[in-house]
């Protein structure tokens, strides 16, 4: 098992590896000027990184398959979603959904 | 969507004490860390036995996203102490919420409203789960591992109705899912850039004197 003190320096590496990640951008942008096309790139940078960690976190766990219960869930909530419902909804549909599946069953 | 991250800071809390690990752990990456995403990736390398040193480098590849953010969202933090509170408030559903909005004032508004409200709410959420998770074993059967990606994708849903940034994040999402079978956690979120290629050729010549002329 690893030590407290290990899991506190771990935990604090890794705050502070992505505090300098989150101010980059910031610093960096007053003294490089980004053209138009530049900020569309990042833009859709950002998104793109998102739309895989989300198609990884509902597919993927570990390097194996998750099963049908929590892309399941993530489907309803997506649906839910393009229909506007409130984010509560969403959230609670998705989880209600996979646990539901997985009552029956479902891996 | 305030309540929606408390919901999946609750799952947070809950996945890693259940898994055994300490009680303060998820409280701590959650103040000092405050990034989801990275949090899942440590403490599910963490619990399954895996080298402390490995989690943080995963974390760190996922949370790479940040430097993109911030440049697509820096203008809107202001200088000195906001802008390193503003960078710490930097998450998917801040820079989401921010660029889902129509103009410059609603994006600084909708950022820094998110990002304060959602540090209050994931934080708390995770309190209530850490201690809740001292008592249940197995989270899945509550469904809460589908309540993180279901937040993350009705975030994105209104980026998205743009058609090319639509087929760079699809072609990003596949290059991901092939990849994610057998490289390390991290890299294939990251791998998925490559999708932003498809941008790249879009606005090549023909495209160019479109955005000229309007």
């Amino acid at each position: 098992m690893i030590t407290a003190p290990t899991l506190v320096i771990a935990t604090l590496v890794l705050g502070i590896g992505t505090f300098a990640y989150r101010m980059v951008g910031p610093l960096l942008r007053t003294k490089v000027t980004l053209s138009p096309r530049m900020e569309n790139l990042m833009a859709v940078s950002a998104v793109v990184l998102l739309a895989a960690l989300v198609a990884t976190s509902a597919l993927i766990d570990g390097h194996e398959f998750a099963g049908f219960a929590r892309p399941a869930g993530m489907a309803i909530g997506g649906l839910l979603a393009w229909r506007r419902a409130p984010f509560v909804l969403i959230v609670v549909a998705a989880a209600a959904t996979a646990a539901g599946l997985r009552l029956l069953g479902v891996p | 969507m305030c309540i929606a991250d408390a919901i999946v800071g609750v799952s947070f809390g809950a996945i890693t004490v259940s898994s055994g690990l300490p009680l303060w752990l998820p409280m701590l990456l959650s103040v000092f860390v405050f990034a989801g995403a990275a949090q899942f990736m440590f403490v599910g390398i963490i619990a399954s036995g895996g080298n402390p040193i490995a989690a943080v480098v995963a974390g760190l590849l996922v949370n790479a996203r940040h430097v993109p953010f911030g440049f697509a969202v820096g203008d809107l933090l202001g200088t000195g102490w906001k802008r390193m509170a503003g960078s710490h408030l930097m998450i998917d559903e801040s820079v989401a919420f921010a660029l889902g909005q129509p103009d410059r004032a609603r994006r600084r508004a909708a950022y820094w409203s998110c990002g304060i409200g959602l540090f209050v709410c994931w934080n708390l959420g995770v309190v209530v789960g850490a201690f809740g998770g001292t008592a249940v074993h197995d989270t899945d059967v509550f469904g809460l591992d589908a309540a993180f990606p279901a937040v993350l994708l009705a975030l994105l849903l209104p980026s998205l109705r743009d058609k090319a940034t639509r087929r760079a994040a699809l072609t990003g999402v596949l290059i991901a899912l092939a990849t994610a079978t057998f490289l390390p956690a991290g890299l294939p979120v990251l791998l998925a850039l490559v999708g932003v290629l498809t941008v790249i050729r879009r606005t090549s010549p023909a495209d160019r004197e479109t955005v000229a002329a309007s």
